[in-house]
Protein backbone atom coordinates (compact mmCIF):
# COMPACT_ATOMS: atom_id res chain seq x y z
CA UNK A 1 0.00 0.00 0.00
CA UNK A 2 1.57 3.32 -0.93
CA UNK A 3 0.24 6.59 0.75
CA UNK A 4 1.95 9.80 -0.47
CA UNK A 5 4.55 8.36 -1.79
CA UNK A 6 5.40 6.44 1.84
CA UNK A 7 5.04 2.88 1.97
CA UNK A 8 2.86 1.95 5.20
CA UNK A 9 3.05 -1.64 4.82
CA UNK A 10 5.12 -3.43 8.03
CA UNK A 11 8.76 -5.12 6.80
CA UNK A 12 11.82 -6.75 8.30
CA UNK A 13 12.67 -3.80 10.01
CA UNK A 14 9.60 -3.52 11.64
CA UNK A 15 9.66 -7.21 13.00
CA UNK A 16 12.92 -6.92 14.33
CA UNK A 17 12.10 -3.37 16.00
CA UNK A 18 9.12 -5.09 17.38
CA UNK A 19 11.44 -7.84 18.99
CA UNK A 20 13.78 -5.33 20.33
CA UNK A 21 10.81 -3.11 21.77
CA UNK A 22 9.27 -6.42 22.85
CA UNK A 23 12.24 -7.43 25.20
CA UNK A 24 12.38 -3.92 26.40
CA UNK A 25 8.77 -4.03 27.63
CA UNK A 26 8.69 -7.26 28.87
CA UNK A 27 12.20 -6.27 30.88
CA UNK A 28 10.77 -2.78 32.37
CA UNK A 29 7.57 -4.94 33.22
CA UNK A 30 9.58 -7.92 34.76
CA UNK A 31 9.01 -7.29 38.79
CA UNK A 32 4.71 -5.97 37.30
CA UNK A 33 4.48 -9.46 35.93
CA UNK A 34 5.95 -11.22 38.51
CA UNK A 35 3.88 -9.75 41.32
CA UNK A 36 0.71 -10.32 39.31
CA UNK A 37 1.15 -13.80 38.83
CA UNK A 38 1.82 -14.05 42.44
CA UNK A 39 -1.07 -12.82 43.12
CA UNK A 40 -3.11 -15.47 41.40
CA UNK A 41 -0.78 -18.01 40.29
CA UNK A 42 3.31 -19.01 41.29
CA UNK A 43 4.91 -16.15 40.18
CA UNK A 44 7.24 -16.87 37.30
CA UNK A 45 5.56 -15.25 34.35
CA UNK A 46 7.93 -12.17 34.64
CA UNK A 47 11.23 -14.00 34.51
CA UNK A 48 10.41 -16.44 32.44
CA UNK A 49 8.62 -14.05 29.44
CA UNK A 50 11.98 -11.87 30.29
CA UNK A 51 14.54 -15.36 29.95
CA UNK A 52 12.80 -15.74 26.27
CA UNK A 53 12.65 -12.34 25.13
CA UNK A 54 16.62 -11.56 26.08
CA UNK A 55 17.45 -15.29 24.71
CA UNK A 56 15.74 -14.15 21.16
CA UNK A 57 17.59 -10.29 20.89
CA UNK A 58 21.18 -12.13 20.32
CA UNK A 59 19.43 -14.17 17.39
CA UNK A 60 18.70 -11.53 15.34
CA UNK A 61 21.68 -10.46 14.08
CA UNK A 62 21.85 -13.91 13.12
CA UNK A 63 19.28 -13.41 10.70
CA UNK A 64 20.34 -14.26 6.60
CA UNK A 65 19.83 -11.17 4.22
CA UNK A 66 16.53 -11.13 2.90
CA UNK A 67 14.71 -12.15 5.90
CA UNK A 68 10.85 -11.86 5.93
CA UNK A 69 9.08 -10.83 9.19
CA UNK A 70 7.31 -14.36 8.93
CA UNK A 71 11.35 -15.38 9.43
CA UNK A 72 11.43 -13.18 12.90
CA UNK A 73 8.08 -14.24 14.10
CA UNK A 74 9.35 -18.34 13.72
CA UNK A 75 12.42 -17.28 14.85
CA UNK A 76 10.53 -15.69 18.19
CA UNK A 77 8.21 -18.95 18.35
CA UNK A 78 11.40 -21.61 18.38
CA UNK A 79 13.54 -19.51 20.89
CA UNK A 80 10.46 -18.88 23.22
CA UNK A 81 9.58 -22.60 23.18
CA UNK A 82 12.93 -23.58 23.81
CA UNK A 83 13.93 -21.02 26.39
CA UNK A 84 10.30 -19.97 28.47
CA UNK A 85 8.74 -23.08 30.17
CA UNK A 86 5.83 -22.96 31.98
CA UNK A 87 2.71 -22.35 30.22
CA UNK A 88 3.77 -18.73 28.34
CA UNK A 89 6.38 -20.80 26.97
CA UNK A 90 4.28 -23.05 24.32
CA UNK A 91 1.44 -20.55 24.16
CA UNK A 92 3.54 -18.05 23.08
CA UNK A 93 5.18 -20.24 20.90
CA UNK A 94 2.36 -21.85 19.25
CA UNK A 95 1.05 -17.66 18.75
CA UNK A 96 3.66 -16.88 17.21
CA UNK A 97 4.30 -20.07 14.87
CA UNK A 98 0.88 -19.47 13.70
CA UNK A 99 1.85 -16.66 12.82
CA UNK A 100 4.48 -17.02 11.04
CA UNK A 101 2.52 -19.28 9.16
CA UNK A 102 0.36 -16.75 8.10
CA UNK A 103 2.53 -14.50 7.11
CA UNK A 104 3.80 -16.49 5.08
CA UNK A 105 6.76 -15.39 2.71
CA UNK A 106 5.67 -11.99 2.09
CA UNK A 107 8.14 -8.92 2.87
CA UNK A 108 5.27 -6.20 3.72
CA UNK A 109 2.32 -6.95 5.77
CA UNK A 110 -1.06 -4.55 4.78
CA UNK A 111 -3.63 -4.02 7.54
CA UNK A 112 -5.56 -6.81 5.82
CA UNK A 113 -2.24 -9.29 6.46
CA UNK A 114 -1.83 -7.99 10.27
CA UNK A 115 -5.47 -8.95 10.86
CA UNK A 116 -4.61 -12.33 9.00
CA UNK A 117 -1.95 -12.74 11.62
CA UNK A 118 -3.60 -11.58 14.66
CA UNK A 119 -6.33 -14.11 14.14
CA UNK A 120 -3.86 -17.13 13.24
CA UNK A 121 -1.73 -16.74 16.58
CA UNK A 122 -5.08 -16.57 18.64
CA UNK A 123 -6.16 -19.31 17.08
CA UNK A 124 -3.11 -21.11 18.01
CA UNK A 125 -3.61 -20.26 21.54
CA UNK A 126 -6.58 -21.92 21.58
CA UNK A 127 -6.16 -24.77 20.48
CA UNK A 128 -3.28 -25.38 22.59
CA UNK A 129 -4.61 -24.30 25.56
CA UNK A 130 -8.12 -24.87 25.34
CA UNK A 131 -9.55 -21.63 27.06
CA UNK A 132 -12.22 -19.20 25.98
CA UNK A 133 -13.24 -15.89 26.26
CA UNK A 134 -13.86 -14.97 29.83
CA UNK A 135 -11.87 -18.05 31.49
CA UNK A 136 -9.60 -15.21 32.24
CA UNK A 137 -6.33 -16.10 30.34
CA UNK A 138 -4.40 -14.57 27.69
CA UNK A 139 -7.25 -15.30 25.48
CA UNK A 140 -9.63 -12.25 26.85
CA UNK A 141 -7.00 -9.70 25.16
CA UNK A 142 -5.86 -11.73 22.09
CA UNK A 143 -9.89 -11.96 21.28
CA UNK A 144 -10.84 -8.14 21.88
CA UNK A 145 -7.63 -7.06 20.07
CA UNK A 146 -8.45 -9.96 16.95
CA UNK A 147 -11.80 -8.46 16.44
CA UNK A 148 -10.42 -4.57 16.61
CA UNK A 149 -7.68 -5.77 14.21
CA UNK A 150 -10.84 -7.22 11.83
CA UNK A 151 -13.17 -4.24 11.90
CA UNK A 152 -10.50 -1.56 11.56
CA UNK A 153 -8.76 -3.67 8.42
CA UNK A 154 -12.29 -4.52 6.94
CA UNK A 155 -12.56 -0.41 7.25
CA UNK A 156 -9.31 0.09 5.40
CA UNK A 157 -6.99 1.07 8.02
CA UNK A 158 -3.46 0.47 7.29
CA UNK A 159 -1.18 -1.88 9.26
CA UNK A 160 -0.28 0.65 11.61
CA UNK A 161 -3.53 1.62 12.57
CA UNK A 162 -4.47 -2.10 12.95
CA UNK A 163 -1.65 -2.78 15.51
CA UNK A 164 -3.21 0.32 17.24
CA UNK A 165 -6.66 -0.78 17.39
CA UNK A 166 -5.47 -4.45 18.45
CA UNK A 167 -3.26 -3.11 21.44
CA UNK A 168 -5.75 -0.15 22.66
CA UNK A 169 -8.44 -3.57 23.04
CA UNK A 170 -5.62 -6.11 24.56
CA UNK A 171 -5.36 -3.44 26.90
CA UNK A 172 -8.93 -3.29 27.49
CA UNK A 173 -9.43 -6.89 27.83
CA UNK A 174 -6.01 -7.21 30.15
CA UNK A 175 -8.04 -4.78 32.55
CA UNK A 176 -11.50 -6.58 32.00
CA UNK A 177 -9.94 -9.75 33.22
CA UNK A 178 -9.79 -8.19 36.42
CA UNK A 179 -13.30 -8.94 37.95
CA UNK A 180 -13.23 -12.39 36.67
CA UNK A 181 -12.83 -15.92 38.26
CA UNK A 182 -10.20 -18.05 36.36
CA UNK A 183 -11.32 -21.44 34.94
CA UNK A 184 -8.15 -22.24 33.09
CA UNK A 185 -4.16 -22.29 33.90
CA UNK A 186 -2.91 -21.91 37.85
CA UNK A 187 -5.44 -19.24 39.00
CA UNK A 188 -8.11 -21.60 38.28
CA UNK A 189 -6.94 -22.95 41.29
CA UNK A 190 -7.92 -20.35 43.46
CA UNK A 191 -11.74 -20.43 42.56
CA UNK A 192 -13.39 -17.67 43.51
CA UNK A 193 -10.78 -15.53 45.08
CA UNK A 194 -8.98 -15.31 41.60
CA UNK A 195 -11.37 -12.50 41.35
CA UNK A 196 -9.66 -8.77 41.87
CA UNK A 197 -6.51 -9.49 40.15
CA UNK A 198 -5.84 -9.44 36.51
CA UNK A 199 -4.40 -11.80 34.76
CA UNK A 200 -0.52 -11.68 34.17
CA UNK A 201 -0.78 -13.68 30.46
CA UNK A 202 -3.52 -10.91 29.31
CA UNK A 203 -1.31 -8.06 30.83
CA UNK A 204 1.79 -9.61 28.81
CA UNK A 205 -0.22 -10.01 25.97
CA UNK A 206 -1.21 -6.17 26.19
CA UNK A 207 2.10 -5.50 26.46
CA UNK A 208 3.17 -7.47 23.00
CA UNK A 209 0.62 -5.81 21.12
CA UNK A 210 1.91 -2.34 22.38
CA UNK A 211 5.00 -2.66 21.83
CA UNK A 212 4.23 -4.01 18.27
CA UNK A 213 1.82 -1.11 17.54
CA UNK A 214 4.58 1.78 18.79
CA UNK A 215 7.25 -0.12 16.02
CA UNK A 216 4.80 -0.01 13.16
CA UNK A 217 4.26 3.59 14.45
CA UNK A 218 7.67 4.25 14.55
CA UNK A 219 7.91 2.73 10.89
CA UNK A 220 5.08 4.48 9.22
CA UNK A 221 6.82 7.76 10.51
CA UNK A 222 10.09 7.13 9.30
CA UNK B 1 14.78 -13.51 52.24
CA UNK B 2 17.81 -15.99 53.77
CA UNK B 3 18.83 -18.87 51.29
CA UNK B 4 22.02 -20.34 50.78
CA UNK B 5 22.50 -19.50 47.38
CA UNK B 6 24.97 -17.88 45.08
CA UNK B 7 23.11 -16.23 42.43
CA UNK B 8 19.84 -16.66 41.90
CA UNK B 9 19.93 -17.73 38.19
CA UNK B 10 22.48 -20.21 38.93
CA UNK B 11 20.20 -22.04 41.43
CA UNK B 12 19.33 -24.96 39.60
CA UNK B 13 22.22 -25.45 37.74
CA UNK B 14 24.25 -25.59 40.78
CA UNK B 15 22.14 -28.13 42.76
CA UNK B 16 22.27 -30.33 40.27
CA UNK B 17 25.37 -29.96 39.80
CA UNK B 18 26.23 -30.81 43.00
CA UNK B 19 23.18 -33.63 43.26
CA UNK B 20 25.56 -35.29 40.15
CA UNK B 21 28.64 -34.98 42.39
CA UNK B 22 27.10 -36.39 45.01
CA UNK B 23 25.56 -39.27 43.27
CA UNK B 24 27.85 -40.07 40.73
CA UNK B 25 27.54 -44.22 41.48
CA UNK B 26 23.62 -43.91 40.26
CA UNK B 27 23.17 -40.76 37.91
CA UNK B 28 25.33 -38.95 35.32
CA UNK B 29 24.12 -34.99 34.90
CA UNK B 30 24.06 -33.29 31.24
CA UNK B 31 23.88 -29.60 30.69
CA UNK B 32 22.80 -27.75 27.63
CA UNK B 33 19.69 -28.89 28.13
CA UNK B 34 20.05 -30.12 31.55
CA UNK B 35 18.48 -33.30 32.49
CA UNK B 36 19.80 -36.18 35.20
CA UNK B 37 20.32 -39.37 33.26
CA UNK B 38 20.53 -43.04 35.50
CA UNK B 39 24.03 -43.97 35.04
CA UNK B 40 23.48 -47.21 33.13
CA UNK B 41 20.78 -45.53 30.98
CA UNK B 42 20.18 -47.44 28.61
CA UNK B 43 19.30 -50.01 29.19
CA UNK B 44 18.60 -52.32 26.07
CA UNK B 45 14.63 -53.88 26.50
CA UNK B 46 13.31 -52.12 29.33
CA UNK B 47 11.25 -49.27 28.99
CA UNK B 48 12.52 -45.99 30.03
CA UNK B 49 10.77 -44.12 32.80
CA UNK B 50 11.35 -39.90 32.32
CA UNK B 51 9.44 -37.22 34.63
CA UNK B 52 10.14 -33.42 35.22
CA UNK B 53 8.55 -30.38 36.39
CA UNK B 54 9.65 -27.05 38.00
CA UNK B 55 12.69 -27.81 40.87
CA UNK B 56 11.78 -27.02 43.99
CA UNK B 57 10.25 -30.11 44.97
CA UNK B 58 12.94 -31.96 46.07
CA UNK B 59 13.84 -34.69 46.18
CA UNK B 60 11.11 -34.86 43.20
CA UNK B 61 12.26 -36.16 40.44
CA UNK B 62 16.14 -36.47 40.31
CA UNK B 63 16.20 -37.96 43.81
CA UNK B 64 13.97 -41.00 42.28
CA UNK B 65 16.09 -41.44 39.18
CA UNK B 66 18.42 -44.91 39.95
CA UNK B 67 18.09 -48.63 40.08
CA UNK B 68 13.98 -49.82 40.18
CA UNK B 69 12.46 -46.10 39.85
CA UNK B 70 13.50 -43.33 36.84
CA UNK B 71 15.46 -43.22 33.96
CA UNK B 72 15.85 -39.80 34.13
CA UNK B 73 14.82 -36.39 35.32
CA UNK B 74 14.18 -32.94 33.94
CA UNK B 75 14.27 -30.14 35.95
CA UNK B 76 12.85 -26.71 35.20
CA UNK B 77 13.25 -23.48 36.70
CA UNK B 78 12.10 -23.79 40.11
CA UNK B 79 8.57 -23.66 40.08
CA UNK B 80 8.35 -23.90 36.28
CA UNK B 81 8.23 -26.52 33.76
CA UNK B 82 11.31 -27.44 31.79
CA UNK B 83 10.99 -26.85 28.07
CA UNK B 84 10.61 -29.45 25.43
CA UNK B 85 14.19 -29.71 24.59
CA UNK B 86 15.84 -31.08 27.60
CA UNK B 87 12.58 -33.36 27.76
CA UNK B 88 13.33 -34.63 24.43
CA UNK B 89 17.54 -35.36 25.15
CA UNK B 90 16.28 -36.95 28.19
CA UNK B 91 13.68 -39.71 26.15
CA UNK B 92 16.59 -40.24 22.96
CA UNK B 93 18.88 -40.88 26.78
CA UNK B 94 16.94 -43.22 27.98
CA UNK B 95 15.07 -45.08 24.96
CA UNK B 96 16.43 -48.98 25.42
CA UNK B 97 14.20 -49.91 22.29
CA UNK B 98 10.57 -50.67 24.66
CA UNK B 99 9.19 -47.52 24.26
CA UNK B 100 9.40 -44.39 26.66
CA UNK B 101 7.10 -43.25 30.15
CA UNK B 102 6.88 -39.90 30.36
CA UNK B 103 4.94 -39.54 33.86
CA UNK B 104 3.82 -35.94 33.93
CA UNK B 105 1.93 -33.73 37.23
CA UNK B 106 -1.17 -32.16 36.00
CA UNK B 107 -0.15 -28.02 35.67
CA UNK B 108 -0.40 -26.85 32.31
CA UNK B 109 3.05 -26.15 31.67
CA UNK B 110 4.26 -29.38 32.28
CA UNK B 111 1.36 -31.00 30.28
CA UNK B 112 2.20 -28.50 27.07
CA UNK B 113 5.76 -29.01 27.16
CA UNK B 114 5.88 -32.99 28.01
CA UNK B 115 3.02 -33.28 25.09
CA UNK B 116 5.51 -30.98 22.72
CA UNK B 117 8.27 -33.07 23.78
CA UNK B 118 6.41 -35.84 22.80
CA UNK B 119 5.74 -35.39 19.18
CA UNK B 120 9.43 -34.45 18.82
CA UNK B 121 10.47 -37.92 20.11
CA UNK B 122 7.85 -39.40 18.28
CA UNK B 123 9.10 -38.06 14.79
CA UNK B 124 12.52 -39.67 15.74
CA UNK B 125 11.19 -42.68 15.99
CA UNK B 126 10.65 -42.86 19.80
CA UNK B 127 7.25 -44.84 21.11
CA UNK B 128 6.49 -42.35 24.09
CA UNK B 129 3.24 -42.73 26.22
CA UNK B 130 2.10 -40.52 28.83
CA UNK B 131 0.20 -41.33 31.95
CA UNK B 132 -0.78 -37.54 33.46
CA UNK B 133 -0.83 -37.66 37.84
CA UNK B 134 -3.89 -35.83 38.84
CA UNK B 135 -4.21 -36.97 42.54
CA UNK B 136 -5.20 -33.78 44.18
CA UNK B 137 -8.83 -33.87 45.67
CA UNK B 138 -8.08 -30.09 46.83
CA UNK B 139 -9.49 -29.27 43.42
CA UNK B 140 -13.60 -29.67 43.77
CA UNK B 141 -14.91 -28.69 40.44
CA UNK B 142 -12.59 -29.92 37.68
CA UNK B 143 -15.02 -28.87 35.08
CA UNK B 144 -14.08 -24.98 35.94
CA UNK B 145 -10.45 -25.46 36.56
CA UNK B 146 -7.35 -26.95 34.77
CA UNK B 147 -8.59 -30.30 36.54
CA UNK B 148 -6.99 -31.94 39.82
CA UNK B 149 -3.27 -31.65 39.85
CA UNK B 150 -0.83 -33.63 40.35
CA UNK B 151 0.97 -33.81 43.75
CA UNK B 152 2.43 -36.38 46.20
CA UNK B 153 0.80 -39.11 44.64
CA UNK B 154 3.29 -39.22 41.82
CA UNK B 155 5.93 -40.54 43.70
CA UNK B 156 4.19 -43.30 43.92
CA UNK B 157 3.20 -43.78 40.58
CA UNK B 158 7.29 -43.27 40.05
CA UNK B 159 8.52 -45.82 43.07
CA UNK B 160 5.54 -48.49 41.40
CA UNK B 161 5.58 -47.93 37.43
CA UNK B 162 9.63 -47.84 38.02
CA UNK B 163 9.39 -51.12 39.73
CA UNK B 164 7.11 -52.86 36.97
CA UNK B 165 9.98 -51.59 33.76
CA UNK B 166 12.48 -52.60 35.83
CA UNK B 167 11.09 -56.45 36.18
CA UNK B 168 10.56 -55.96 32.33
CA UNK B 169 7.22 -54.90 32.15
CA UNK B 170 6.38 -53.93 28.52
CA UNK B 171 5.34 -50.39 27.74
CA UNK B 172 1.60 -50.69 27.72
CA UNK B 173 2.13 -52.88 31.25
CA UNK B 174 3.86 -50.11 32.68
CA UNK B 175 1.13 -47.57 31.60
CA UNK B 176 -1.76 -49.39 32.62
CA UNK B 177 0.10 -50.53 36.25
CA UNK B 178 1.35 -45.91 36.27
CA UNK B 179 -2.55 -45.05 35.32
CA UNK B 180 -4.01 -47.41 38.06
CA UNK B 181 -1.63 -46.22 40.60
CA UNK B 182 -2.64 -42.46 39.68
CA UNK B 183 -6.58 -43.46 39.96
CA UNK B 184 -6.19 -45.03 43.74
CA UNK B 185 -4.55 -42.44 44.77
CA UNK B 186 -6.11 -39.05 46.56
CA UNK B 187 -4.10 -36.23 47.82
CA UNK B 188 -4.60 -32.81 50.07
CA UNK B 189 -1.92 -30.51 51.42
CA UNK B 190 -1.91 -27.77 53.90
CA UNK B 191 0.10 -25.06 54.12
CA UNK B 192 1.81 -23.04 57.87
CA UNK B 193 3.82 -20.45 55.74
CA UNK B 194 4.50 -19.37 52.28
CA UNK B 195 7.74 -20.28 50.43
CA UNK B 196 9.99 -17.70 48.69
CA UNK B 197 10.89 -18.57 45.38
CA UNK B 198 14.72 -17.50 44.89
CA UNK B 199 14.47 -15.11 41.88
CA UNK B 200 11.32 -13.91 43.22
CA UNK B 201 12.35 -12.81 46.51
CA UNK B 202 9.30 -12.63 48.58
CA UNK B 203 6.78 -15.08 49.64
CA UNK B 204 4.76 -16.31 47.44
CA UNK B 205 1.63 -15.21 49.11
CA UNK B 206 1.13 -14.39 52.58
CA UNK B 207 -0.74 -15.99 56.11
CA UNK B 208 -1.14 -13.97 58.96
CA UNK B 209 0.99 -15.65 62.11
CA UNK B 210 -2.30 -17.70 63.41
CA UNK B 211 -3.95 -18.51 59.78
CA UNK B 212 -3.04 -21.49 57.71
CA UNK B 213 -3.93 -22.32 53.76
CA UNK B 214 -5.99 -25.87 53.36
CA UNK B 215 -5.62 -27.38 49.95
CA UNK B 216 -2.14 -25.85 48.70
CA UNK B 217 -0.42 -27.37 45.83
CA UNK B 218 3.08 -27.70 45.45
CA UNK B 219 3.89 -24.73 44.29
CA UNK B 220 3.13 -22.52 47.49
CA UNK B 221 0.02 -20.97 45.08
CA UNK B 222 -2.96 -20.20 47.65
CA UNK B 223 -5.21 -23.19 47.88
CA UNK B 224 -9.05 -23.15 48.35
CA UNK B 225 -9.27 -21.50 52.08
CA UNK B 226 -8.35 -20.04 54.63
CA UNK B 227 -8.56 -21.14 58.51
CA UNK B 228 -7.25 -20.53 61.93
CA UNK B 229 -4.38 -22.69 63.26
CA UNK B 230 -6.19 -25.61 64.79
CA UNK B 231 -4.45 -29.01 66.83
CA UNK B 232 -2.83 -31.24 64.55
CA UNK B 233 -5.78 -33.82 64.90
CA UNK B 234 -7.87 -31.79 63.65
CA UNK B 235 -5.48 -30.75 60.43
CA UNK B 236 -5.13 -34.38 59.62
CA UNK B 237 -9.28 -35.16 59.86
CA UNK B 238 -9.41 -31.66 57.47
CA UNK B 239 -7.07 -33.69 55.20
CA UNK B 240 -8.57 -37.11 55.59
CA UNK B 241 -11.80 -36.54 54.99
CA UNK B 242 -11.92 -35.07 51.60
CA UNK B 243 -9.96 -37.93 50.99
CA UNK B 244 -11.96 -40.70 52.04
CA UNK B 245 -14.91 -38.97 50.47
CA UNK B 246 -13.66 -38.86 46.99
CA UNK B 247 -12.34 -42.97 47.06
CA UNK B 248 -14.38 -44.18 49.85
CA UNK B 249 -12.63 -47.32 51.13
CA UNK B 250 -14.71 -50.99 52.55
CA UNK B 251 -13.35 -52.36 55.91
CA UNK B 252 -10.78 -54.59 55.51
CA UNK B 253 -9.29 -52.40 52.29
CA UNK B 254 -5.20 -52.19 52.35
CA UNK B 255 -3.76 -49.03 51.89
CA UNK B 256 -0.62 -46.96 51.67
CA UNK B 257 -0.31 -44.14 53.84
CA UNK B 258 2.31 -41.26 53.10
CA UNK B 259 2.46 -38.56 55.25
CA UNK B 260 4.37 -35.83 53.07
CA UNK B 261 6.50 -32.73 54.56
CA UNK B 262 6.14 -29.59 52.18
CA UNK B 263 10.10 -29.23 53.23
CA UNK B 264 10.07 -27.09 56.33
CA UNK B 265 8.29 -29.37 58.42
CA UNK B 266 10.23 -31.32 60.58
CA UNK B 267 9.91 -35.69 60.84
CA UNK B 268 8.40 -35.19 64.67
CA UNK B 269 5.63 -33.20 63.78
CA UNK B 270 4.93 -35.35 60.62
CA UNK B 271 5.03 -38.57 62.56
CA UNK B 272 3.19 -36.97 65.04
CA UNK B 273 0.24 -35.87 62.09
CA UNK B 274 0.73 -40.08 61.11
CA UNK B 275 -0.02 -40.91 64.50
CA UNK B 276 -3.34 -39.88 64.28
CA UNK B 277 -4.18 -40.09 60.24
CA UNK B 278 -3.51 -44.35 61.94
CA UNK B 279 -6.09 -43.93 64.40
CA UNK B 280 -8.33 -42.64 61.77
CA UNK B 281 -7.70 -44.66 59.36
CA UNK B 282 -8.45 -47.89 61.73
CA UNK B 283 -11.99 -46.54 63.15
CA UNK B 284 -12.73 -47.03 59.56
CA UNK B 285 -11.32 -50.66 59.38
CA UNK B 286 -8.79 -49.29 56.86
CA UNK B 287 -5.83 -51.57 56.88
CA UNK B 288 -2.37 -49.89 56.59
CA UNK B 289 -0.42 -51.97 54.42
CA UNK B 290 2.25 -50.02 53.97
CA UNK B 291 3.43 -46.30 54.83
CA UNK B 292 5.85 -43.54 53.78
CA UNK B 293 6.56 -40.38 55.98
CA UNK B 294 9.26 -37.61 55.38
CA UNK B 295 10.01 -34.57 52.88
CA UNK B 296 9.16 -36.50 49.68
CA UNK B 297 7.74 -33.73 47.85
CA UNK B 298 7.99 -30.33 48.29
CA UNK B 299 7.63 -26.55 47.93
CA UNK B 300 10.97 -25.04 49.03
CA UNK B 301 10.87 -24.38 52.72
CA UNK B 302 7.09 -24.00 53.05
CA UNK B 303 5.96 -25.16 56.71
CA UNK B 304 3.23 -27.77 55.58
CA UNK B 305 2.16 -31.69 54.76
CA UNK B 306 -0.16 -33.48 52.27
CA UNK B 307 -1.67 -37.24 53.21
CA UNK B 308 -2.09 -39.73 50.69
CA UNK B 309 -3.86 -42.57 50.33
CA UNK B 310 -3.35 -45.02 47.91
CA UNK B 311 -5.75 -48.01 47.39
CA UNK B 312 -3.78 -51.17 47.25
CA UNK B 313 -3.73 -54.49 45.26
CA UNK B 314 -1.43 -57.63 45.39
CA UNK B 315 0.60 -56.30 42.57
CA UNK B 316 0.67 -52.78 43.78
CA UNK B 317 2.86 -54.13 47.02
CA UNK B 318 4.73 -56.21 45.18
CA UNK B 319 6.16 -53.71 43.13
CA UNK B 320 6.29 -51.17 46.20
CA UNK B 321 8.64 -53.65 47.81
CA UNK B 322 10.51 -54.05 45.02
CA UNK B 323 14.21 -53.01 44.78
CA UNK B 324 14.84 -49.41 44.44
CA UNK B 325 18.03 -47.71 44.58
CA UNK B 326 18.02 -44.02 44.08
CA UNK B 327 19.03 -40.82 46.03
CA UNK B 328 16.23 -39.95 48.10
CA UNK B 329 14.38 -44.14 48.09
CA UNK B 330 16.43 -47.00 48.54
CA UNK B 331 15.64 -50.69 49.88
CA UNK B 332 16.03 -54.17 48.97
CA UNK B 333 19.45 -53.79 47.40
Amino acid sequence: MIEGGISVGLDITWAVDWVRRSAQVIADHRVELITLDREIGDGDHGENMDRGFQAVLPKLDDLAAGSTPGDVLKLVATTLISTVGGAAGPLYGTAYLKAAAAAGGAVSLDGTAIAAILTAARDGVVSRGKAESGDKTMIDAWTPAVDAADAAAAAGVDAAGVFAAAADAAEAGAVATEPLVARKGRASYLGERSAGHRDPGAESSALLLRAAADAAAASAGA
Amino acid sequence: MKKIINDPKRVVDESVAGFGLAHADLVRVEFDPIRVVRADAPIAGKVGIVSGGGSGHEPLHAGYVGFGMLDAAVPGAVFTSPTPDPILAATKAVDGGAGVLHIVKNYTGDVLNFETAADLAAADGIEVRSVVTNDDVAVKDSLYTAGRRGVAGTVLVEKIAGAAAERGDSLDEVVAVAERVNASARSMGLALTPCIVPHAGEPSFTLAEDEIEIGIGIHGEPGRERVKLEPADRLVDRLLEPILEDLPYERGERALLFVNGMGGTPQIELYLAYRRAAEVLEERGIEIARSLVGNYITALEMQGMSITLLKLDDEMIELWDAPVQTAALRWGR
